[in-house]
C-alpha cells in the first residue's frame, strides 16, 4: 500500500517535469508545471493520512468513530493550492504577452525571436 | 540544444530524480501507520482551547496564523503581478468590441442560458457566503469560499455579455477591497498587540464550539480573506476577460 501510495506521487512529479521539458506550447507547459506541483499536494495528504481516519472536523462524531487524520498536513496543502494558482495566474500572463509579441506560443520556436 | 539532446539529457535528470525520490519517499513511515505528534496534539486541544470544530481552520488562522497572513500576500502580489503584466501595452488602445460595428448590436443570450445564469450566480453566491462564514465550524474558509464568491462573475458573463459584467465588476471596488481584505489580517493581528498580547493572537470572546460565531478571530480572519480572494479572483478574470474583448493594437 505504501509503494502505490508513494509510488503515485514520484510518477506525477516526474511525467509533470517531463511534461514541461517537452511541451511545445505555453499553456500545455503551464498545465504540466500544475501535475507536477498537485504531486506535492497528494504527498502532504498522504503523509497526514491515517488509516481508518476521520477528517479532523469534530462535527457529529459518533457517525465517524476513530482517529482524525493530519489537520496541519491539510493545512499545508491547501497553503500549496493557493500559491499554486498564484503560480499558475501569473504563468498565463506572461503566456499572453508572449504571444503577442513573439506571435508563438512554441518555446522552442521562441528562441530565435528577438525583440 | 536540440529536441533530442534536451530529452537525452532529461532521460538521465529524470533517472537520479527518480532514484532520489524513491529513497527519500521509502524512509516515510509507512502510509497510514501514524500522524505527527504535533498533529495528534492539535486534534485533541483545537475544540477546547479555541472552540471550533473544523481544525484545519484552526490551524490556518490560529496555530500557525502567520503562515497563512504570509500565504494571503503571495496572493495578493500575484494579483498585482498580474495586473501589471496584462496592462495595455504602449502601442496598445481599450476599446469596446461594440464600437467597431455601431450599426449591429450584440445578440443577447438565450433566455435558458440568462435563467440558469440568474439562478447559477445567486446560488453561487448564497454557496461562497456560507462557506466562508463557515470556515470554523466545517470545511471550508476565506480561501475556498472566495474563490466560490469569484466564479459567480464567471457564470454572469456566461449568461449575459461583456458590458453587463463590467457593471458587477467595478475595478475600484475591486481593487479597494483586495487592499482591505488583505490589510484587515495585519489589523486583527495587531489587535492583539493592543490589549498587550503577542501578534494574531486569539483575543476575540470564543463563544461556543458549533455555533456560528464561535472561534475568536477564526471567523473574522476568514471573513478579510475572503474578501480578499473574492476580489483577487474577480480582477483576475476582468483582466484575463479585458485582454481579449476590449485591449486591441492601435491602429496607426
Amino acid at each position: 500500500m505504501s509503494a502505490l501510495a508513494y509510488g503515485v506521487v514520484a510518477w506525477l512529479f516526474l511525467v509533470g517535469i517531463y511534461g514541461v521539458v517537452s511541451s511545445r506550447n505555453l499553456i500545455h507547459l503551464v498545465v504540466c508545471l500544475s501535475v507536477a506541483q498537485s504531486a506535492t499536494d497528494i504527498l502532504l495528504l498522504e503523509i497526514g493520512y491515517r488509516s481508518g481516519g476521520h477528517a479532523p472536523v469534530f462535527v457529529s462524531l459518533p457517525a465517524h468513530a476513530g482517529p482524525a487524520v493530519d489537520a496541519v498536513m491539510q493545512a499545508l496543502a491547501l497553503t500549496d493550492v493557493v500559491v499554486g494558482a498564484a503560480v499558475t495566474g501569473l504563468l498565463l500572463a506572461l503566456a499572453v504577452q508572449v504571444h503577442k509579441r513573439a506571435g508563438t506560443l512554441d518555446p522552442d520556436t521562441l528562441r530565435a525571436t528577438k525583440d | 540544444m536540440s529536441r533530442r539532446a534536451r530529452l537525452a539529457f532529461f532521460t538521465v535528470a529524470a533517472a537520479a530524480l527518480a532514484v532520489t525520490l524513491g529513497v527519500g519517499l521509502g524512509g516515510l513511515p509507512s502510509f497510514g501507520s501514524q500522524i505527527s505528534a504535533y498533529a495528534r496534539m492539535l486534534n485533541g486541544l483545537a475544540q477546547s482551547q479555541r472552540h471550533v470544530t473544523d481544525v484545519v481552520s484552526a490551524i490556518s488562522f490560529d496555530y500557525r496564523g502567520i503562515d497563512t497572513l504570509f500565504e494571503e500576500f503571495i496572493l495578493l502580489s500575484a494579483v498585482a503581478g498580474i495586473s501589471v503584466l496584462l496592462r495595455p501595452l504602449s502601442d496598445e488602445t481599450r476599446e469596446l468590441p461594440a464600437d467597431k460595428a455601431p450599426d449591429r448590436s450584440i445578440p443577447p443570450p438565450s433566455p435558458a442560458v440568462w435563467l440558469l445564469a440568474v439562478f447559477l450566480s445567486s446560488l453561487l453566491v448564497l454557496i461562497g457566503i456560507e462557506t466562508v462564514t463557515h470556515g470554523q465550524l466545517t470545511p471550508g474558509g476565506g480561501f475556498q469560499g472566495g474563490v466560490i464568491l469569484a466564479s459567480a462573475i464567471y457564470v454572469v458573463y456566461l449568461g449575459t455579455n461583456y458590458v453587463t459584467v463590467e457593471r458587477f465588476q467595478p475595478a475600484p471596488l475591486l481593487e479597494a477591497s483586495d487592499g482591505v481584505g488583505a490589510s484587515g489580517y495585519v489589523f486583527i493581528g495587531l489587535l492583539g498587540l493592543l490589549v498587550g498580547a503577542s501578534f494574531l493572537s486569539n483575543v476575540v470572546g470564543l463563544g461556543v464550539a458549533g455555533n456560528l460565531i464561535s472561534g475568536g478571530t477564526i471567523p473574522l480572519l476568514n471573513l478579510v480573506v475572503g474578501v480578499e480572494v473574492a476580489a483577487g479572483f474577480a480582477i483576475l478574470a476582468s483582466e484575463f476577460l479585458d485582454q481579449t474583448a476590449v485591449i486591441r493594437t492601435r491602429r496607426r
